[in-house]
């Protein structure tokens, strides 16, 4: 990867925005890479807006909170509206087509739009949304190997939940299917 | 052991256990509240001892009791409630007895808000309890930082027989940042705890009072005595900073600590690439506070500009400090608004306009 990513993520309460963040946090880790992953904290409830934003880095991470990111995943509208004029130029930006439509986007970013919930669907789950939009941002960003997600998955999906890995693995699979990987 | 990823919160947490934390007593409140979640599993899994007290007046009251009776204790909470806190914490340093303390500070006064905030400067080096009492006092900036000290930290209580508070701002509560909580450091040695109340007068030939009570003015100021040469003795000891980007020839040097801390090291990093030379002075125990550091900045330094998440608390410990020998400027945000870096860097440019003037 470049020297230093810096990325927000937003959307709804309960699209999994959150562990969007925490794995690429997770994968930066295992990786011995520096990074620093903040959540938006308040009265936040399911269906409200929430937010966290990711910082990697090779050197030492100083200002923790991300200003202007290099990339921003917008799940839904509002996140759109309010983080789009605060990706660098030049940035990506990664657009959630099956909830943000007839959107104006900046001509100085490059954007990826993908239909999210539809492509989940087709997986079965509807949940796993989240994991085909992190697959389209390792596609286009190369910031990790989809080897090394699958590691986190393998670390945090464990019990009840291993039996999920398979499905996360295909979701993400299908997120980078569609940026050509 | 390697690096894991954890939230500020529960690092802290495990930290405590790692530390040798026998009991935990807290009551919930953002941004501090996975300190007692994690807690509330992980110290029974230890053998361990966690209450969910009624309200933070009694966890510090349960602090009190459990410290006397010898155990390495810890209580956490965020600024309205270490405020509660404030009146058993002077009961605890005027009995001499151990305990560690956590602030997750959010903005105030009052209830304020639930954003990361340093406004309690004045109430964690100050205190809000009655009497001559200090604590020590530490407000880290990374997670790594924050882990090592916190585990510390419980030696240093011990050591000195007094509360030791840790403050972070809700930044570092809520964020998750790589860190290695079996890191190497080193422990304040201290005798056996032969002064606890532990039941057991009748094998140590004499009975072990927990006190705070001294109706005798004398015996009192004998008491006030004692205290304040132990005050003397961490002011000489435990005063601890870092000095950043000093062998360049700063002009204008930061004070600065928690996050405030990592965002100027950001401003750092911009206004070198201007060439423009900025040092920083970052306490990392804010009380006592580290005059030493002040006495070995570079001959070039002309102002000393404080940064705080607040609006000028620690300034006045600088002002103390400083005894005229620098101009002196300031740059706050207040209410649980984090600064972005770039507000430092135009704060610098100004001060940099006025002085060529």
């Amino acid at each position: 990867m470049k020297n230093e990513e810096k990325v927000i993520i937003a959307g709804f309460g309960g699209q999994g925005v959150m562990l969007m963040g925490q794995i690429l946090s997770y994968a930066a880790t295992e990786e011995d890479l520096n990074t620093v992953w903040i959540p938006s904290y308040g009265p936040e409830t399911r269906g409200g807006t929430a937010n966290c934003s990711v910082t990697i880095s090779k050197a030492q991470i100083n200002a923790p909170v991300v200003t202007a990111p290099d990339t921003l995943i917008a799940m839904n509208e509002p996140s759109l509206e309010k983080f789009q004029s605060k990706i660098k130029k030049g940035g990506l930006l990664i657009s959630n087509k099956s909830l943000i439509k007839d959107a104006t986007f900046r001509d100085d970013i490059k954007v990826i739009e993908i239909d999210a919930s539809q492509t989940a669907i087709d997986l079965g789950n509807l949940k796993v949304a989240n994991m085909v939009v992190l697959g389209a941002y390792l596609g286009a960003t190369k910031v990790f190997e989809e080897t090394a997600i699958h590691k986190v998955f393998e670390k945090i999906f464990t019990g009840e939940k291993a039996k999920l890995i398979d499905l996360n693995k295909q979701a993400l699979n299908a997120g980078m299917a569609v940026v050509g990987k | 052991m390697a690096k894991v990823l954890m939230k500020g919160n529960e690092a802290m947490a495990l930290a405590a256990i790692k530390g040798g934390c026998d009991a935990f007593f807290g009551y919930p409140i953002t941004p501090q509240n996975e300190v007692p979640e994690y807690l509330s599993y992980h110290m029974e899994k230890n053998d361990r001892i966690f209450v969910q007290a009624e309200s933070e007046v009694a966890a510090i009251n349960m602090v009190y009791g459990a410290a006397g009776s010898g155990a390495r204790v810890l209580t956490s909470s965020s600024s309205p409630g270490i405020a509660l806190k404030q009146e058993g914490i002077s009961y605890l340093a005027g009995s001499e007895l151990p305990a560690v303390i956590i602030n997750v500070m959010r903005g105030g006064p009052g209830l304020g808000g639930i954003q990361p905030s340093q406004g309690d400067y004045n109430q964690i080096t100050r205190g809000g309890g009655n009497g001559d009492y200090q604590l020590l006092a530490y407000a880290p900036e990374t997670l790594q930082e924050t882990v090592n000290i916190v585990k510390r930290s419980f030696s240093l209580a011990d050591y000195y027989r007094n509360p030791v508070i840790i403050a972070v701002d809700g930044l570092i509560g809520q964020m998750m940042e790589p860190v290695d909580l079996d890191q190497k450091i080193e422990e304040k040695k201290s005798p056996a705890k032969d002064w606890a109340a532990t039941g057991e007068a009748a094998k140590r030939g004499k009975r072990n009072k927990i006190v705070s009570l001294h109706l005798d003015p004398y015996q009192l100021e004998k008491h006030n005595l004692k205290l304040k040469a132990k005050y003397d003795e961490m002011k000489e000891n435990e005063q601890q900073y870092e000095l950043i980007n000093m062998d360049h020839d700063p002009s204008i040097v930061f004070v600065a600590y928690g996050s405030m801390a990592r965002i100027a090291r950001s401003a750092i990093e911009a206004l070198k690439k201007e060439g423009i030379e900025v040092g920083m002075i970052r306490p990392i125990c804010v009380h006592p506070f580290p005059e030493k550091a002040f006495e070995t900045l570079p001959k070039s330094v002309t102002t000393l500009l404080t940064l705080e998440m607040s609006l000028g608390q620690m300034l006045q410990d600088v002002q103390i400090v400083n005894q005229g020998r620098y101009t002196l400027d300031f740059f706050g945000r207040a209410g649980g608004v984090v600064p972005e870096s770039e507000e430092i860097v135009e704060k610098v440019k100004t001060i940099m306009k006025g002085a060529a003037k």
